[in-house]
C-alpha cells in the first residue's frame, strides 16, 4: 500500500480526532495533575485517634482556657475552651498560633553554654546546674550575694515566687519584675484606697466606658475577656468613648473617637471632674460617705488643706483644659454630661495593651473620676482585686550571709523613701549596671522575660547585659535575651508543663487556672521551677533547705492543697471566698482618699526645636510585643501598611508632610526617623486616622533574634525611646519621644 | 417541624456582624491553623499571600478627625449564582471546583486542579489563591499538620472550604449515631468558633431554626458585589451606611446608592 499525502493526512487528522474524542486526554490530564502533585516532599499528615486535651494558655497574662486537638501524641490545633469563665470558647490570635511556638525552630533544645568565640556548646543538665551552682557558691563565699539579680516576667504565680524565694534564701534583694500599667494601678489603689490590689475593670456591666487610650480590643488586660466584655457592653447599648491621638481599632469600634494632645489625658480627667463637680453631677452619696479629701480639710497640725473639689474648680476650667488637651470646650461639656448621666460609667487608662506603666498623675486623676461617680468596687466599675493569696509558704530561713546581703539597698531604688510603694524599677536597670566599669550585678537570672527587646533604650540594656559577667536565661526560645546570655537553661513551653495561672490581668474575675502538659516535652528541656529547685539543692545549706520539695510538681500540688483535684480535673477553680477588702478602705482615713495637689506631669524626651514631631508606639493584636516573639502565622496577618518587605511603616497624617519643610514623601516612600535615642529608616504611610504632628510606630517588630520569619523585620520601637522616670513612682512614664522625619539624602 | 428541614437541601452560609468585628485577625489564623495553610518568610505582598480568610480594612475616606475605619473579614463567598453557576465553577476546565447542591458549598478538589488559574480570574472577591511555591514547614513544624486537610502543593489553586472536613466529620458522627441531620452547633467553621468578639455566625441559611436565617434578613444586611449576581452566601451587617455602600460599586451620579435587594435575594 502506497502512503500518499492524502492518506497520510487522513491518518494524522483521523487519529487526532479519534484521540480527542476518546477519554484519553481527560485521563491524561487527570493523571498528569495527580502525578505532578505526589511529590515526596509534600507532607502527608498521619492520621490517628483524635482527642481533646484542656489546659490554660500562659502566653500572656490573660489566662484563657484552651482545648488542644490532638492526633495521637501530636497537638494539631489550639481552640478556646468552651465554658471557661475567662474566655468561654473565644481565643486570640497569639493563642491560636501557640503550636508554632511549641514545634517551632527557634526553641532552645538543650542547655547551652556560650563559648569564648560567641558560639554555643551543648551541655547536659547536670553540667548546667553544677555550673550555675558553682558560680553562685563563689559569689556567696565572697560575701556578695546581693550581686545576684533576677528579672522575672511577672510577680504572681508559683514559678516567679520560687525565683523570689531563691533570691531571699540566697541573700539578694534584687528581684525585679517587668513593669506594666498594672504597677501604676497598684500604686494608685495603694494611695487612694490603701489596698494591696490590682485593678479589675467590669466593662461588661458598664453602660459608659471612657477609655483614655486603653486598647480595650487591642490586647489590654486579658484580651479575649475584654473582647467579650466589649461586645456585651455594646449589645446592651452601652457607650464606649475612646480618647487618643490615633484612630486605633478600639477608637474605630468605639461610639465616639476624640483625638487628644498626647500626654494630657490626666488633665482631661481633671477637666471632666471640674465640669461634673461644677454642675453637681457627682454621686453625693458615695463621695459624702466613703471619701476623704473632697472638701477642704484641716490636718493634725491645724493646717488647712485644699480639697479635691476646690483644686479642680480652681485649676481645671474647661477653657484651660480645652487648650491643653486640644478638645474643644463643647465636646468636654457633653462628654462630662454623658459620663455623669450614665448609671454605671467607668474610666480606664493605660495606653495600648497597657504594657507600659504611666504617670501617677494620670492614673489618680482617672481613678478620682471613677470615684466621683462611685464606680469603685461595684458592678460595672473598677474593682480592687486583691492579690492572690493561695501561695502560703513558710518564710525561708536565712543564714548570716543571706541576712547581710538582704540588708543592702536594692540596686534599682524601689521601695525606698522616695518611691515607697514601687516594687521594682526595671527601667533603671541599664543605668545602674552601666555599659563599662564594674557592674553591681555579677550574675543575673532572667525568667519569663525578654528585657533585651521589651525594655526602652534597648541599646543600653544590651550593653548592660554585656557588662554582667554571667547571665543565665531560662527562656524556651532563642530570643534576644537568650542570645545575650552566657548560659541557657531552657524551660518547657506552656504546652509541656504544669503551672498555676493567677487571676487574669485587668478584669475582675477571680479565677485560678492550671496549665497542664498537653504533649510530652519535645526536647531536652526542664521546667524552670525544677531548674531553680535543683540549683538551690546543689547549693546546699540554708538555700537548699528552703526548697524542701522534690520537684516543681510536688511543690505545686502542695501549694494548691485541696484545690488541686478540681484544678486538675476542670482546669480552673473559682475561689468562693469573696475578696475581703471589697468595701473597706485601709487608708489612714479609712475612706477613699482624693488627692488635691496631684503629682507632676512627665515631659517627654527631646527638644521641640530639633524634633518637631512626636513619635508614639501603637500596639496591635496581630503583633506580639511582649516577651513572646511573633509566630509566623501572626506575622502573615500583618497588613502591608504596617510592614512591607523588611521595612517598618509609620503612620503620619498627610498634613504633617504638607506642613513640613524637610519632608517630601508620598504614601509608601522611605524616610529617616530620628529621635534623641536613635535613628531608623522607615516607610511612611499617609493616614487620615492620626493627629497631625504625630508619628505612630507599631510595637513588636525589629527582632534581631528568632528565625527568618521574624528576625530583621522592621524596627524595634524600644530602640528609639528611653525611659522617663515618673516623679511619683519612679516607673517609666514615657508615652512617646520627640522625633523628626526627613527625606533620605539622595 | 425539624423533620421538614432535614430533607430540604442545606445552604450553609455566614453572617458577619461588622459592628462587632474588631479586626484582630484571630479568624485568619484560626483558618490557617485548621486548614494547613503554609507560610513564607515574607508575606507582605498580599497578592501572593495565601489567606483563605482575609480581613480587609475599609475607610470612609474622610479627613481627620472624621475618619472612620471598618474591618471586613472575607472568606470564600460560596456563590450560588443562579442554580449553582458560581463564577469559578462555571469556568473550571478540570471540574476541580464544584457547587454542592446538598450543602451549597463550593468545593476545591486539589488533585484535579492543574493550575490554569481561570477560576482566580473569574472570582470577583479575590478569594482564590495560587500556590506559586511548594509549601515548606520549618523542621519540626509538620508535626502540627492536621490529617483532615491535605496540604496543597505548588501549581494549584486553593480557597476557603467552609471547613468542609468538619462537615464530613460531623456527618460521619451523626450517621454513626443513627441521625440524619446535624444540630446547628455540630458544624461550625474554625473562624466562627475562634472569633473572640462573636462577630461571625454560621449555619444553614435555609433552616429557620438557625441564627443565620434571621440575621441575614436584618435591615442592615448586605452582600459584597450583589449587583454582579453572584448570589453569595456570606452576608454582612453594619449599622453604618458608608460601610453598607462600600459593599458594592456605584456610579457617581446614581440617585440612591442603595440597591434593590429584592432583586437578588432568594
Amino acid at each position: 500500500m502506497k502512503i500518499d499525502r492524502r492518506s497520510f493526512l487522513s491518518f494524522i487528522i483521523g487519529g487526532a480526532a479519534g484521540t480527542a474524542l476518546s477519554p484519553l486526554p481527560a485521563k491524561l490530564t487527570d493523571d498528569l495533575s495527580i502525578w505532578t502533585q505526589n511529590w515526596p516532599w509534600t507532607p502527608v499528615p498521619e492520621d490517628g485517634e483524635a482527642i481533646y486535651a484542656d489546659s490554660v494558655c500562659t502566653l500572656c497574662p490573660g489566662g484563657c482556657g484552651i482545648s488542644v486537638r490532638k492526633i495521637d501524641d501530636r497537638a494539631i490545633k489550639i481552640e478556646g475552651m468552651k465554658g471557661h469563665p475567662v474566655n468561654d470558647g473565644g481565643i486570640c490570635i497569639l493563642g491560636l498560633s501557640g503550636l508554632q511556638l511549641l514545634y517551632g525552630p527557634t526553641r532552645v533544645k538543650t542547655p547551652l553554654k556560650k563559648t569564648s568565640n560567641g558560639g554555643w556548646k551543648k551541655i547536659s543538665w547536670d553540667e548546667a546546674i553544677a555550673e550555675v551552682a558553682e558560680n553562685l557558691g563563689k559569689l556567696r563565699s565572697e560575701g556578695q550575694p546581693q550581686a545576684l539579680a533576677c528579672i522575672s516576667g511577672s510577680d504572681q504565680g508559683t514559678v516567679p515566687q520560687l525565683f523570689r524565694r531563691f533570691m531571699t534564701a540566697y541573700g539578694s534583694p534584687n528581684y525585679m519584675c517587668v513593669p506594666s500599667s498594672q504597677d501604676s494601678y497598684s500604686i494608685t489603689l495603694k494611695l487612694m484606697q490603701g489596698a494591696q490590689a490590682s485593678a479589675g475593670f467590669d466593662i461588661e456591666n458598664a453602660d459608659f466606658v471612657l477609655s483614655l487610650g486603653s486598647g480595650i480590643i487591642e490586647g489590654w488586660g486579658s484580651p479575649v475577656c475584654m473582647f467579650k466584655a466589649n461586645s456585651a457592653c455594646e449589645a446592651k447599648k452601652g457607650k464606649v468613648v475612646q480618647i487618643e491621638p490615633r484612630l486605633s481599632n478600639t477608637a474605630a469600634k468605639a461610639d465616639q473617637w476624640i483625638p487628644i494632645n498626647p500626654g494630657t489625658e490626666g488633665d482631661l480627667a481633671l477637666g471632666l471632674a471640674h465640669l461634673i463637680i461644677k454642675d453637681d453631677l457627682y454621686d453625693k452619696d458615695f463621695v459624702g460617705n466613703n471619701t476623704f479629701g473632697f472638701d477642704d480639710w484641716t490636718d493634725d497640725k491645724g493646717k488647712s488643706c485644699q480639697g479635691f473639689r476646690q483644686f479642680v474648680l480652681e485649676n481645671y476650667g474647661p477653657e484651660k483644659v480645652a487648650e491643653t488637651t486640644g478638645i474643644d470646650a463643647d465636646t468636654l461639656t457633653s462628654l462630662a454630661k454623658s459620663f455623669a448621666s450614665a448609671s454605671n460609667p467607668v474610666a480606664i487608662c493605660g495606653r495600648g495593651q497597657g504594657k507600659r506603666p504611666g504617670s501617677i498623675h494620670e492614673f489618680i486623676a482617672v481613678h478620682a473620676l471613677n470615684a466621683l461617680k462611685g464606680s469603685i468596687n461595684r458592678k460595672g466599675g473598677v474593682w480592687a482585686v486583691p492579690e492572690p493569696n493561695y501561695i502560703s509558704w513558710a518564710e525561708p530561713e536565712t543564714d548570716a550571709v543571706a541576712q547581710k546581703g538582704l540588708q543592702t539597698p536594692r540596686i534599682d531604688g524601689a521601695g525606698t523613701e522616695k518611691y515607697p510603694y514601687t516594687k521594682s524599677l526595671l527601667n533603671r536597670f541599664a543605668e545602674v549596671v552601666g555599659s563599662e566599669g564594674e557592674s553591681p550585678v555579677k550574675m543575673l537570672f532572667v525568667s519569663g522575660a525578654n528585657p533585651c527587646f521589651t525594655l526602652p533604650d534597648t541599646g543600653a540594656v544590651k550593653a548592660a547585659f554585656e557588662n554582667i559577667p554571667l547571665v543565665v536565661s531560662f527562656s524556651s526560645y532563642m530570643d534576644e535575651t537568650a542570645k545575650a546570655a552566657d548560659l541557657i537553661l531552657p524551660n518547657h513551653v506552656f504546652l509541656e508543663r504544669y503551672e498555676d495561672v493567677p487571676p487574669p490581668a485587668g478584669v475582675n474575675k477571680n479565677v485560678i487556672g492550671l496549665s497542664k502538659p498537653v504533649v510530652d516535652p519535645q526536647f531536652d528541656t526542664k521546667h524552670a521551677g525544677d531548674a531553680i529547685i535543683s540549683v538551690a539543692k546543689a547549693l546546699k545549706g540554708s538555700v537548699g533547705s528552703a526548697f524542701a520539695w522534690d520537684s516543681y510538681e510536688a511543690c505545686l500540688q502542695e501549694t494548691m492543697g485541696d484545690k488541686w483535684d478540681s484544678l486538675n480535673e476542670k482546669g480552673f477553680v473559682v475561689p468562693d471566698t469573696a475578696p475581703a477588702c471589697e468595701k473597706t478602705y485601709t487608708t489612714p482615713s479609712g475612706k477613699f482618699e482624693f488627692f488635691a495637689a496631684g503629682y507632676e506631669q512627665v515631659t517627654i524626651e527631646g527638644d521641640e526645636k530639633w524634633y518637631p514631631l512626636i513619635l508614639m508606639p501603637y500596639d496591635s493584636m496581630r503583633l506580639s510585643s511582649g516577651f513572646i516573639g511573633n509566630p509566623p502565622f501572626m506575622t502573615k496577618t500583618v497588613e502591608d501598611t504596617v510592614l512591607k518587605g523588611n521595612d517598618i511603616v509609620v503612620e503620619v497624617n498627610p498634613l504633617t508632610v504638607r506642613e513640613s519643610s524637610a519632608l517630601f514623601v508620598k504614601d509608601g516612600d522611605y524616610a529617616i526617623l530620628s529621635t534623641p535615642k536613635g535613628k531608623a529608616t522607615v516607610r511612611v504611610h499617609l493616614s487620615e486616622g492620626i493627629m497631625p504632628g504625630i508619628v505612630a510606630m507599631p510595637t513588636g517588630l525589629g527582632h534581631t533574634a528568632y528565625d527568618e520569619y521574624l528576625a530583621g523585620k522592621g524596627t524595634n520601637f524600644n530602640e528609639l525611646i528611653g525611659p522617663v522616670e515618673d516623679p511619683a513612682s519612679g516607673l517609666d512614664a514615657a508615652w512617646g519621644i520627640r522625633a523628626k522625619l526627613a527625606n533620605i539624602a539622595s | 417541624m425539624k423533620k421538614e428541614h432535614e430533607h430540604k437541601a442545606k445552604k450553609y452560609g455566614m453572617v458577619i456582624d461588622l459592628d462587632k468585628c474588631t479586626g484582630c485577625g484571630a479568624c485568619m489564623v484560626a483558618c490557617m491553623a485548621e486548614n494547613n495553610v503554609p507560610f513564607r518568610a515574607d508575606e507582605t505582598d498580599k497578592l501572593l499571600s495565601i489567606t483563605w480568610m482575609r480581613v480587609y480594612k475599609l475607610t470612609n475616606a474622610m479627613p481627620f478627625p472624621k475618619t472612620e475605619i471598618c474591618y471586613l473579614p472575607r472568606p470564600c463567598m460560596h456563590c450560588e449564582g443562579s442554580h449553582g453557576h458560581s463564577p469559578c465553577v462555571s469556568v473550571c476546565p478540570a471540574t476541580a471546583t464544584d457547587y454542592s447542591e446538598a450543602t451549597g458549598i463550593v468545593s476545591q478538589i486539589y488533585t484535579r486542579c492543574f493550575g490554569c488559574r481561570y477560576c482566580m480570574a473569574a472570582c470577583p472577591y479575590h478569594a482564590r489563591y495560587f500556590n506559586w511555591w511548594d509549601p515548606v514547614w520549618p523542621e519540626g513544624m509538620e508535626k502540627y499538620l492536621s490529617p483532615n486537610v491535605s496540604p496543597r502543593m505548588r501549581g494549584i489553586v486553593e480557597k476557603c472550604s467552609f471547613c468542609f472536613h468538619r462537615y464530613q466529620l460531623a456527618m460521619e458522627k451523626a450517621h454513626y449515631e443513627g441521625r440524619h441531620g446535624l444540630e446547628e452547633d455540630e458544624y461550625q467553621t474554625s473562624c466562627t468558633q475562634a472569633c473572640p468578639a462573636g462577630a461571625i455566625t454560621f449555619g444553614d441559611l435555609n433552616n429557620p431554626h438557625h441564627a443565620v436565617y434571621k440575621l441575614k434578613k436584618s435591615e442592615n444586611a448586605f452582600r459584597l458585589l450583589e449587583r454582579l449576581g453572584t448570589n453569595p452566601k456570606v452576608y454582612y451587617t453594619s449599622s453604618r451606611k458608608w460601610v453598607r455602600q462600600a459593599g458594592d460599586n456605584y456610579l457617581r451620579d446614581e440617585k440612591d446608592n442603595v440597591i434593590d435587594k429584592s432583586k437578588f435575594r432568594n
